[in-house]
């Protein structure tokens, strides 16, 4: 297993290297350094725009170098991105169709020590009721420059979540293939599926071993495109085991957990139990304190696992 | 200017306000005020100023232009039906179920619209991005966008003409419509924007006022702005909210009043003098 990476570095890395393949240009809002878009900077200088402290203005800029299709990015945090600029995102880009693609970072609560203003847990919530949104949320830097490439190549707006911590690659193995809007069967198992996203992914991996040793099959997906979702996969998933569990670095209410229950809702109801950030915000701290605190666990998603099982009829 | 042109453009701005009456008339909504008060305007970029194809609406070197004020749609779908982008007789459809008219511009539905927009403050920084990524791909095309005084108190305004500022995009004309009124009364009363020529050159612009319904002072002020070079330029047009229906000039109330039967007969009487 390779070192580990932040998605990030590698969303940074992408657009550097992609350039070569790609015609696009990108944004940023004084945060390049951050979001690493300062690599595409260096190496593509004449196609790199700051914006300044001023998301709301780079959202709309980005959507009017759209209209003349030329692809575009606009990075910010995912606070600022899906937050700050809702509205811009939603009407100049979403409402047009625009081919802007959306680079967040810094999402969820691996922020760290910033705390509870720059931890955005809502962004998925928000960017799912634009119509038309494509959203991604890669579990590591294969899966994340995997979406950068995905981007690229399909038109439309994209809202692509990346994180600040680094995390273990998990996807590079030679039969790793992304495919948009398709989840990823990790691991099988016949009693209940973790279903998972971003960091949350190697967490339900790590799940499926405790449960295993408790003589417990879990059946392990990756929903990495959290719209459109997988709905075929949910439903056999839901089908088979009979209890699902579903793992985000979000709020519970309207990002996986709740999109994963819409679906199941109408199609194959079964217990469910969300693992993610419970309504609440987050703090500062270190990232492993903060994923103890707010149960981003594996031993949280194998005991919710144990709860889910315990509801079936 | 030539009597033959003034004579073209006098005609396309009447036909540009009957469009908005008949449009808004037959919605029974929608803001004819404002709508009127650039009416001679929109005739200019349409009917002189921008280089456009009404057969090839998508034309790649094309003029782009983007009305931020988007509630006043109807005069551009106006200005837009007149110049040949979709029929006359398709401005009745207006605001209603299946059109592709649009209370607010949608540039996915009609003919010849370049960017859509109704939220105010968010055109302009649109209209921004078009004049960079012409300039980034070395092309001639100038972009045109007209703003509201009152949408001059959206932050987003100011961001955007920092933007168009310091990336020196000669190529961007922002147009002022100072009409002095908004839906809550006079600007000045609501929430001041002034002095706005001020405000503009200390933001970087190259700045002109004018009377934004003397087609002279209009076309000498698209001239100067295509001399400009190495900054954006503002053209602040000092307008009449609701200029030429003599009951609806500086009513605050028609900023978003349609006019009823009888009021749209004295509107297009008028109009047709």
């Amino acid at each position: 297993m390779a070192d580990k990476i932040a998605t990030r570095e590698a969303y940074g890395n992408a657009l550097a290297e992609l350039a070569d393949r790609y015609d696009f240009l990108v944004l940023d809002a004084d945060l390049a350094e951050a979001t690493k878009t300062v690599k595409f900077k260096k190496a593509h200088p004449e196609h790199f725009f700051d914006c300044g402290i001023a998301e709301g203005n780079m959202m709309s800029v980005a959507a009017g170098i759209a209209t003349t299709g030329r692809t575009v990015f606009a990075s910010s945090f995912a606070m600022f991105a899906a937050g700050r600029a809702f509205e811009q995102v939603r009407n100049s880009i979403g409402y047009p169709h625009l081919n802007v693609k959306i680079g967040a970072t810094h999402a969820g609560i691996t922020v760290g020590e910033d705390g509870a203003t720059h931890q955005c847990n809502e962004d998925i919530a928000l960017m799912r009721t634009i119509p038309g949104m494509t959203i991604v949320n890669p579990s590591d830097a294969v899966e994340a420059r995997a979406a950068v490439e995905a981007a690229l190549r399909t038109s439309g707006p994209f809202y692509l979540r990346f994180g600040r911590y680094a995390l273990p690659v998990i996807n590079d193995r030679p039969d790793y293939r992304f495919e948009l809007g398709k989840g990823v069967l990790l691991a099988d198992g016949d009693d209940v599926t973790l279903v998972a996203t971003g960091l949350c992914v190697s967490l339900a991996l790590e799940a499926r071993e405790l449960l295993a040793a408790e003589g417990i099959g879990a059946r392990v997906v990756n929903i990495h495109t959290i719209k459109p979702i997988d709905r075929a996969l949910l439903v056999a998933s839901a089908q088979k085991t009979g209890a699902v569990v579903t793992a985000e670095e979000h709020n519970i209410i309207g990002g996986l957990g709740g999109a994963v229950c819409e679906v199941l809702a109408e199609a194959c109801p079964v217990p469910v139990q969300r693992v993610g950030m419970n309504d609440t915000y987050g703090h500062s701290g270190t990232v492993p304190a903060l994923l103890e605190a707010y149960g981003l666990t594996a031993a949280n998603i194998a005991a919710k696992a144990k709860a889910a099982i315990a509801m079936k009829k | 200017m030539e009597t033959a042109k003034l004579e073209q453009l006098r005609s396309a701005a009447r036909a540009i306000r009957v469009g908005v009456i008949e449009g808004t008339h037959a919605a029974k909504s929608g803001h004819p005020g404002g709508s009127l008060s650039i009416a001679d305007i929109m005739a200019y970029l349409y009917f002189s100023e921008m280089n456009i194809d009404p057969a090839n609406p998508a034309m790649e070197d094309r003029d782009r232009f983007v009305l931020s004020k988007g509630h006043c749609a109807p005069a551009l779908y106006a200005a837009l039906a007149n110049r040949g982008y979709f029929p006359v007789e398709e401005l009745t459809t207006l605001r209603k179920i299946g059109s592709r008219l649009q209370g607010h511009p949608d540039m996915t539905l009609t003919p010849g619209v370049d960017m859509s927009t109704g939220s105010l403050g968010l055109g302009v920084s649109a209209a921004a991005g078009m004049a960079l990524a012409g300039k980034t791909a070395g092309k001639a095309w100038r972009v045109y966008t007209v703003v509201g005084d009152g949408e001059s108190e959206e932050g987003q305004v100011w961001e955007a003409c920092m933007f168009a500022s310091h990336y020196k995009l000669d190529n961007l004309c922002l147009i002022l419509d100072w009409n002095g009124l908004q839906i809550d009364g006079p600007v000045a009363e609501v929430m001041n924007p002034t002095p706005h020529d001020k405000k503009l050159e200390a933001f970087g612009f190259h700045v002109i006022s004018i009377d934004g319904h003397d087609f002279d002072a209009i076309a000498a002020a698209f001239a100067e702005a295509r001399t400009v070079k190495g900054k954006p330029t503002a053209i602040i047009a000092k307008t009449v909210k609701g200029k030429g229906v003599s009951f609806m000039e500086n009513q605050v109330g028609w900023h978003g009043t349609a006019p009823n039967d009888e009021q749209y007969a004295a509107a297009l009487a008028e109009l047709m003098k």
